[in-house]
């Protein structure tokens, strides 16, 4: 196992993601979880959600970390939990060059995480998107609207329990 | 077929049908409506473009619906454009023909199972006269596809309805299996 784990924290990308973390663990605490030196994608969880905005204000604007770029926000789906969640793919493009993704998790039925939208306008369509596919809500967004299915679809179709519905608008949907 | 083959140089008279006429000058100018969903539309256009040149058979997209009589469903058909081609076919002026292009427009093709938002042929919801199968399938699918409808229109008369042109072309239709191993067999000796 240790042969393993010291290769991967020797990679330069999760010496960076983990500089980035520490700076984080020392200003938010609890909020912050221990860091996941995952060699593809090396990532923390948010574990007070309340905080995930005061955080993403703080990795764009704080000189050490400047995270200049959204690249991805993704919605994921963890029925064992009964929780839902995003995965946020964060970059420092054109200035420290570092990468890390942060993950937030919510209640699966009825739950909310605060928009990011107005950090990275870049997370206004990726959080529609994940909302229209698994139903979680993002506080304070702009524009929350299905973004791909119809406005009146039913149900969240990336959810692990996810059925299609007989019909729509009187067109026959499942095979 | 063309009037041109037939050499008329003494009288300038010809003698034929109505239908005839009508079905010839239908099929001589396809008019299908300019409009793809997905990859299919990519080899539509290639289709359409100089090297497969489709205005050699008189077929030209149009702009609108009202100025066209052939309808391409070139790809997947979502949910959400289902009822928006619904709307574009009732706009196309009578006599109209559906050609289906391609897997997903025939059925749905790799969005059968778990394709939750891909309306399972387009079928469901328009009538339909010719599917050309493949994913997408090739300039030369759809141009036989095109031939398709040349042929049904040419069996169409005054007073018979659509269903029993189809079912008139389709007596007519005879088993490609003799001409593919004959094809096979020619390109394997050269």
């Amino acid at each position: 196992m240790g042969e393993t784990q010291e290769n991967t924290s020797q990679l330069p990308e999760v010496i960076e993601a983990k500089a980035v973390w520490a700076v984080l663990k020392e200003k938010f605490g609890d909020a912050v979880s221990e860091f996941d030196e995952n060699p593809t994608m090396p990532f923390f969880e948010v574990l007070e959600p309340e905080r995930w905005l005061d955080i993403a204000l703080f990795m764009r604007d704080s000189p050490k970390l400047r995270f200049t770029y959204m690249a991805c926000l993704s919605g994921v789906d963890y029925p064992e939990e009964k929780k839902l969640g995003i995965v946020c793919n964060l970059e420092s493009l054109g200035e420290l060059g570092h990468k890390i993704a942060v993950k937030v998790r919510c209640e699966r039925e009825g739950g909310v995480i605060s928009s990011v939208a107005r950090v990275w306008k870049t997370a206004e369509w990726h959080e529609r998107e994940a909302f229209d596919m698994y139903g979680m809500t993002f506080s304070n967004h702009p524009d929350l609207r299905r973004i791909l299915c119809p406005e009146d679809w039913e149900g969240y179709p990336l959810r692990k329990d996810y059925e299609v519905q007989e019909t729509y608008h009187g067109i026959k949907v499942p095979e | 077929m063309g009037l041109l083959d037939a050499k008329i140089s003494k009288h300038n008279v010809l003698v034929t049908s109505v239908d005839n006429v009508m079905n010839w000058a239908r099929l001589s100018s396809l008019w299908p409506m300019g409009f793809g969903l997905a990859c299919c539309a990519i080899e539509m256009m290639a289709t359409n473009a100089s090297n497969y040149d489709l205005e050699r058979f008189g077929i030209f997209p149009r702009a609108s619906p009202r100025q066209s009589d052939l309808m391409i469903v070139a790809g997947t058909v979502t949910m959400k454009m289902a009822e928006r081609v619904v709307r574009l076919y009732e706009q196309m002026p009578e006599p109209r023909y559906v050609l289906s292009m391609g897997s997903c427009s025939n059925c749905g093709g790799p969005y059968w199972k778990h394709g939750y938002h891909v309306l399972k042929g387009v079928d469901r919801i328009i009538p339909v006269d010719v599917y050309v199968p493949g994913c997408p399938p090739r300039p030369e699918s759809l141009i036989g596809g095109l031939m398709k409808i040349q042929e049904l229109i040419r069996m169409e008369q005054i007073g018979i309805s659509r269903a029993e042109a189809l079912k008139k072309l389709e007596e007519k239709s005879m088993d490609p299996s003799q001409l593919i191993q004959e094809a096979r067999k020619s390109a394997k000796a050269s």
